[in-house]
């Protein structure tokens, strides 16, 4: 009954290539953002910044980028966690070598240090492709972690190859509250999904569309394999390495080559499936929940089983659960979250009517 | 010119235990076009099911039984909850549907038997010994003669047995099987079983080797250039291939190591196989596929 966009014409070109077109959902949209950067920080606490929205939404543009490669270019890749590394011990160097450098156009340059890491990683996706090609970027996922760990030079030779984030200043303003972290991470993460969100429109994004549904069918009609590919490459790379500076600027402060591992790689790209492909919304959506459930599995354990539980046995059965919702999810809704939400979009058009 | 036999032939026996986990990959790929990535999780948990009931005082031959039969119905009930609903989706879904079972069979395995890393002795001594001046693991042989006999085995399983013609002919085309009445379920169902038997017998190997711990199933990872390099879908690919990475790896770790720093064992076979599949995209033995429009 609210939902509806009778009366809305769109008259102009304009307005029929508008992101939102309908007219609640740029209104939704606008008091989304306004609760999001005027009422999140006057209203939240500590552990609502630092143990769950700064992480969020720092995974959220992470698997954008995979959501990138994989959902709109149909590239698989195992090398996420990889790329992510890249970004952010090349935000780690520049701060520490060219410190007159200032912060945002530092995060830039690392985003493009992983994008063009990504893309000599990418070379091989012109002769192989679906699972051959995830095997193949399992190289670059342990290729970066050695490379890290083994050469001093890129952790400023401290011992065990932990980097230690420099202090962050924007124009003279000290990003240090957790307050402050989460407008900052939100800042860019908006400006980026909207970049995503208009990309994926343009005729970049019709074109990795395209290699991604055939790509003998696209190269026949005259796409460019070459220039494709790699453009995902890098694209998503450059989301994954900003993604990687934010963790260690941002969020954790203080990381060791290590937290970039196969596992992360995997978590996120299980963010992607989880969330649905070819979505910016689902990437939000997939980081959200799987960032919540294990809190949730550890508190619903907690209530039903209190301490009677052998210790050690909790992480075990946390593990199987997820595993098993990943597997339930796949039945269920191989198209993941974003797929309920436009289901269920569409049942609030018609709400209360049944056509 | 000694060292570099020895360093050579250490490293194919190796890749034995390499081609070992592999085998289970193939298997699977070739009846049902999944590729499975949990075939490290099972190889864990093969191992410390056998290990944690011989612990409990069943003797050797009754643990072996018994952890065939817990494979053999983990194969069932992965056949049953897993596979036959996601029949006919897209490879990454399936991708997808294998690493979530990877995370529940390592949560039950370490959740039933504890995560202690429990030792595993075969009996087996890992004395080394010389032929012409270049030693040998007696260990490593007795792997390598495992290996073999269960090649052996399983190729005389495909070809002369009712249920081995039956895998073939789904490996070859699952329609056209379909079509002439092989129950592809009850297929899968045993080629599940089967991995799981050979999960089984290189969990054995690399547990006596290495304990059995959690690290078998990262282990197992190197399986999968292994198998990138052999092709998917062939069984000589998994041997030939994991001979060929062990042997590779070895010799990089030795002669490479030292200018690039060391540790260069962990991602160079990925690198490897990587620079081959450029030259040879489908693999040593894989099969060629025209793609048309």
């Amino acid at each position: 009954m609210f939902y509806r966009e009778a009366g809305q014409f769109r008259t102009s070109y304009h307005a029929d290539q508008r992101i939102f077109p309908i007219r609640q959902d740029r209104l939704a949209m606008g008091a989304l953002l306004l609760v999001a950067f005027v009422g999140v920080p006057l209203f939240g606490n500590e552990y609502l910044f630092s143990a769950l929205l700064i992480p969020w939404l720092i995974l959220s543009l992470a698997t954008l980028g995979l959501n990138i490669l994989t959902g709109y270019a149909g590239q698989l890749s195992l090398g996420t966690a990889g790329f992510m590394a890249v970004g952010g011990f090349a935000a780690f160097n520049f701060q520490l070598r060219t410190p007159q450098i200032p912060l945002l156009v530092n995060f830039i340059l690392s985003g493009l240090c992983a994008a063009a890491v990504g893309t000599a990683f990418g070379l091989p996706s012109l002769r192989i492709k679906g699972l051959y090609l995830a095997v193949a970027t399992l190289a670059s996922q342990f290729f970066i972690e050695w490379l890290f760990t083994r050469f001093g030079w890129f952790s400023d030779h401290s011992s065990s190859g932990v980097i230690t984030a420099q202090k962050m200043v924007i124009a003279g303003i000290g990003v240090d509250t957790p307050v402050r972290r989460y407008v900052f991470v939100l800042s860019i993460v908006s400006v980026l999904a909207l970049a995503a969100k208009n990309l994926v429109r343009s005729r970049a994004g019709r074109a990795w569309m395209a290699v991604r549904d055939m790509d003998v069918a696209a190269e026949v009609i005259g796409i460019p394999m070459l220039r494709t590919k790699l453009s995902a490459f890098a694209v998503s790379s450059f989301y994954c390495g900003v993604a990687g500076a934010l963790w260690v600027f941002a969020y954790l402060g203080s990381v060791e080559p290590q937290a970039f591992d196969l596992d992360r790689s995997f978590q996120i790209l299980t963010m992607v499936i989880i969330g649905g492909m070819g979505s910016v919304l689902g990437s939000f959506l997939g980081a959200g929940f799987i960032i919540l459930l294990p809190l949730l599995l550890q508190s619903t354990m907690q209530r039903v089983f209190g301490n009677a539980l052998r210790p050690g046995l909790e992480p075990n059965i946390e593990q199987f659960v997820f595993g098993a919702l990943i597997i339930f999810f796949l039945i269920v809704e191989p198209l993941g979250l974003a797929r309920l939400w436009s289901v269920a979009k569409e049942k609030l058009r018609l709400w209360p009517f049944p056509h | 010119m000694h060292f570099f036999f020895e360093v050579l032939i250490g490293g194919l026996l190796a890749g034995v235990m390499y081609s070992l986990v592999a085998l289970g990959f193939v298997l699977i790929f070739k009846a049902s076009g999944v590729f499975n990535f949990a075939q490290g999780a099972m190889v864990l948990f093969a191992a410390l099911t056998f290990v944690s009931l011989e612990e409990r005082g069943l003797p050797r031959w009754a643990a072996l039984l018994a952890t065939l039969a817990v494979m053999v119905l983990l194969a069932l009930v992965i056949e049953r909850v897993v596979l036959r609903p996601l029949v006919n989706q897209p490879a990454i879904s399936l991708l997808m549907a294998t690493i979530g079972l990877t995370f529940c069979i390592e949560g039950l395995a370490q959740g039933a038997w504890g995560s202690v890393v429990k030792g595993l002795d075969l009996g087996i001594p890992d004395n080394t010994f010389e032929v012409q001046g270049v030693l040998i693991s007696q260990f490593d042989l007795f792997a390598a003669t495992v290996a073999g006999l269960l090649v052996g085995v399983l190729a005389l399983f495909f070809q002369y047995t009712r249920v081995g013609r039956a895998l073939r002919a789904v490996a070859d085309d699952h329609q056209a099987a379909l079509s002439v009445g092989i129950p592809l379920q009850y297929i899968w169902a045993v080629v599940w079983a089967v991995a799981g038997a050979v999960a089984l017998v290189a969990g054995l190997l690399w547990g006596s080797r290495l304990g059995v711990q959690f690290a078998l199933s990262v282990i197992a990872l190197k399986a999968l250039p292994v198998i990138i390099l052999g092709g998917f879908t062939s069984i000589a690919g998994a041997i030939v291939g994991g001979l060929i990475i062990g042997a590779t790896e070895k010799l990089a770790e030795v002669y490479l190591g030292p200018i690039l720093g060391g540790g260069i064992e962990n991602w160079f076979p990925y690198v490897f196989a990587l620079l081959f599949l450029l030259v040879r995209p489908e693999g040593l033995f894989g099969e060629k596929r025209i793609e048309r429009v």
